[in-house]
């Protein structure tokens, strides 16, 4: 196909790619200049490599094919309280991690609520430690994800063509072939791709909840060849080795999936006549209640024990929050200035590849990123005193990702949709994003922007490295309170903490939103 | 008029801040919070030195060695015993000189680089209201039934995780592997970092956690809790100390020697048994703050040198990470 005149041009879009490839190789570069040639990667590494792309593998699969009928049932059935659920649904997705893991142990622990209930009965109860745990563990975090993708596709089916499906009295297995499946096809892969990769960096949930030493990730072995043998030439081949699994998940999804133009709608409210049957019905009642509960119960645990220790919490907590706060804003802003452009210039393009440049953030480990810009930095400047820039450009390329899956879509549909009309009109570059792909993008911006600030707030990130002691974030707080016998602080510093994330994104969301309903 | 007056306000704080010395001290991340050592440190040194200490906090080790002479730090505070062969072959530090003899450690103590400023043992801690029958030795803890949950760290991670291999290379040497096997079925799980174990602890997910024979201390005296114990076994404890060492290049080399005066002080060895929740390292048992020396302790100590530990340390981790892979 040929490429056509687009309103906008991409070279704003390839300067942010640039950087964000330049700021990833120099980080390699960085390392390259102090590594000392090692003994490269043993069976201990390789195995780690193998434990690693398994439950990063069965994480991404069950994580897609469970968001079907959840967001299948979110979409097509309408009830009080529906937005709020769909936004509490989407929290352990940007949950801490070391948060998340206590809410999933008060549920599935040993003397969790699941194997209480089930101790009760007299039925056998079950460990939650082992390969299970940890994509239990991936899934409850990348569930929500799954499913807010898919919901997405499934709003960007025009409601006419239900409409057309119910004239023509299809059967409701026919309706979800010839209109769901198409879409289905279409994003689950990138969907899964992206979950994949996110599992591939993970790290301090798969320790614990492995229950050993076979459950090592490579991130976990990239952190002991840091910090333990110091051993920078092994720590940039298991990075290498990572970033090469994630380029080749990435470039699978994104090269191999053909593109499915979709006409627009007219934006008529979707009615679901297929979804009218009984046990239609059931089926999505059961698929709301029980990822409901298994999203929703963590939390719950969570914000319970964090009540109780609410009072705990000292001043030095609150202060930090501040901290967070400022290096989740610096980090939206970041994220805009990169993620704009190169969806913009993403969406230009037949195809996606580029978008697999939005995954190298992602798929490089932020301690490589962190000490590789240390080692830079440190002739020239103070690396201390640029911890929290740093920590917040770090977050924004994680988000990066996220952001690109959000917008390209939207920003494609509104080229395909207004590019012509606007060459037509002249309107080009600036006045092309002022006036036509900003404000029908604006939801969109605002769900990207609250994800990465709420990513941002509760990532431990690099600043656990080198942090300066007066401008410690609210995560590496807690972990100090955890790491000084001040478990109820701690609790207590994880509901501030869970409830700092869900009201940035809450805010991000809104007001992205406000136009659309006004 | 206001604007003046905040203005010669800024000038005589920079003026002042110029004329006070800074000592900058490098410590572990958990040191400067307001629930270690220190902030007491900061004000108690600063009331002897008429200078200005700071801290600088984060991954000691790492960040020396990616620092290099271009560190700024005068003093590093918290290098633990399996980080000081590491230390020492960067060559940025020097004597500290304090007199060794005047340690109480229960070990011999003598390097003249790495100041110890206190101790601990690893232990296994209980709840007694939970456990019936804690094991008396380390024999005993094997033989305990497997649904008995231990949770450990991990020792490619964390100081205390490779205290434990090295405790049981100590104790059972080349029936390590044997050891492992019989443990790795009661390891409910191996966590990165001392803070989860011990959270899953006190949680009530595991009915024993790898700490220290201080960690009782902690509940007794600061939440008045008698339940929590360490576990006394007769074939011994593994030795861990954290120490001060000062950096060759220092341009403060005065203050810098006063602070490694004023660790071996009695005021700042009083200060460490409730302020970091471990033992001092130069203050007579008898001096320790009241109820500390009723804390059961370990008659043996077991320690490996840093020379040997690093000959043992890969080989340790290595039995460990088979055993607990089957």
């Amino acid at each position: 196909m040929a490429q056509r005149a687009q309103p906008i041009s991409g070279s704003a879009g390839a300067v942010a790619g640039s950087f964000v490839i330049a700021a990833v190789l120099a980080a390699f570069v960085g390392i390259a200049l102090r590594a000392e040639p090692g003994a490269g990667l043993g069976p201990a590494e390789w195995q780690a490599v193998r434990f690693t792309v398994v439950q990063a593998a069965l994480s991404a699969l069950i994580s897609v094919l469970l968001a079907v009928p959840l967001a299948r049932a979110l979409a097509r059935r309408q009830m009080p309280g529906r937005r709020m659920l769909i936004t509490l649904l989407g929290a352990p997705f940007i949950l801490p991690v070391i948060v998340a893991v206590l809410g999933l142990l008060a549920i599935f622990g040993r003397n969790g609520w699941v194997n209480l209930a089930l101790d009760a009965l007299g039925l056998p109860t079950v460990s939650i430690y082992g390969l299970h745990g940890v994509v239990l563990a991936h899934v409850f975090f990348n569930l929500p994800l799954a499913t807010r993708l898919l919901l997405q596709g499934w709003q960007s089916i025009p409601a006419e063509r239900f409409r057309l499906a119910a004239q023509l009295d299809l059967p409701p297995w026919m309706v979800f072939r010839s209109l769901e499946m198409p879409m289905l096809l279409r994003i689950l892969p990138g969907a899964a791709a992206l979950i994949f990769v996110i599992c591939l960096t993970s790290f301090a949930v798969a320790l614990t909840l492995g229950g050993g030493p076979r459950a090592t990730t490579i991130e976990l072995a990239i952190y002991q060849a840091f910090r333990f043998d110091f051993d920078l030439a092994k720590a940039a081949w298991l990075s290498v080795v990572q970033l090469v699994l994630a380029g080749g998940a990435a470039g699978i999804a994104l090269w191999m999936i053909p593109q499915i133009p979709l006409t627009g709608g007219l934006d008529r409210p979707v009615r679901r006549w297929d979804a009218k049957g009984g046990g239609q019905r059931v089926l999505d009642v059961l698929a709301i209640l029980l990822g409901s509960a298994f999203l929703l119960l963590p939390l719950v645990s969570v914000a319970l024990s964090g009540l109780a220790g609410l009072e705990a919490v000292p001043a030095s907590v609150w202060r930090s929050a501040g901290v967070s706060l400022w290096v989740a804003g610096l980090s939206v802003c970041v994220l805009l200035i990169l993620a704009l452009p190169l969806a913009g210039w993403i969406a230009t393009r037949a195809r996606g590849s580029v978008e697999a440049i939005g995954l190298l953030g992602l798929s490089a480990s932020p301690l490589m990123i962190g000490t590789g810009w240390f080692i830079l930095i440190n002739p020239i400047a103070d690396p201390v005193s640029l911890s929290l820039p740093v920590t917040a450009v770090v977050n924004a390329l994680m988000a990066l990702p996220f952001a690109l899956r959000i917008l390209v879509p939207v920003l494609r549909e509104t080229l395909d949709s207004q590019g012509r009309l606007c060459l037509t009109l002249g309107m080009q570059g600036w006045a092309a994003w002022v006036w036509v792909l900003l404000p029908r993008a604006r939801p969109q911006i605002g769900f990207a922007a609250g994800l990465t600030g709420a990513l941002s707030v509760g990532d431990l990130g690099v600043i656990a490295l080198f942090a300066d002691p007066d401008r410690t974030t609210l995560p590496l707080q807690m972990y100090r309170l955890m790491g000084a016998y001040q478990t109820e602080a701690a609790a207590g510093a994880a509901l501030i903490l869970l409830s700092m994330a869900l009201a940035i994104f809450w805010l991000c969301d809104k007001g992205g939103r406000y136009s659309a309903h006004a | 008029m206001r604007r003046t007056l905040i203005a010669a306000g800024i000038a005589l704080a920079t003026q002042a801040g110029a004329d006070t010395p800074v000592l900058t001290v490098y410590a572990g991340d958990y040191f400067t919070s307001e629930w270690g050592p220190g902030p007491i440190i900061e004000t108690e040194f600063e009331k002897l030195c008429e200078c200005d200490l700071q801290w600088s906090t984060g991954d000691l080790l790492p960040r020396l060695l990616l620092e290099g002479e271009r560190t700024k730090a005068d003093v590093v505070i918290g290098l633990t015993s399996d980080v000081t062969a590491r230390a020492r072959a960067t060559e940025l530090f020097t004597v500290h000189g304090q007199d060794n003899s005047a340690l109480t450690l229960p070990i011999d103590w003598t390097d003249d680089t790495f100041l110890p400023f206190n101790y601990g043992h690893t232990a296994f801690i209980y709840n007694e209201t939970t456990m019936d029958a804690p094991p008396a030795s380390f024999d005993a803890l094997l033989e305990m039934p497997d649904d008995v949950k231990i949770v450990i760290q991990d020792p490619r991670t964390s100081i205390s995780g490779l205290a434990l291999v090295l405790w049981v290379q100590a104790v059972y040497g080349e029936r390590s592997a044997d050891v492992w096997a019989k443990l790795a079925p009661k390891i409910l799980t191996v966590t990165k970092d001392w803070s989860a174990s011990y959270g899953l602890f006190t949680d009530g997910e595991a009915d024993m956690v790898l700490s220290y024979t201080t960690s009782p201390a902690y509940h007794m005296f600061a939440e008045e809790d008698f339940t929590k114990k360490a576990a006394i076994f007769p074939e011994g404890h593994y030795f861990m100390v954290e120490t001060v060492g000062k950096i060759a290049a220092t341009d403060q080399p005065e203050l810098a020697d006063k602070f490694m005066a004023y660790v071996m002080s009695r005021d700042f060895q009083a200060m460490i048994p409730t302020a970091n929740w471990s033992l001092p390292s130069a203050l007579p048992q008898s001096d320790w703050p009241e109820g500390w020396s009723e804390l059961p302790l370990p008659e043996k100590v077991l320690f490996y040198s840093e020379t040997e530990a690093a000959a043992l340390q890969a080989e340790a981790i290595e039995t460990w990470r088979n055993a607990l892979s089957q």
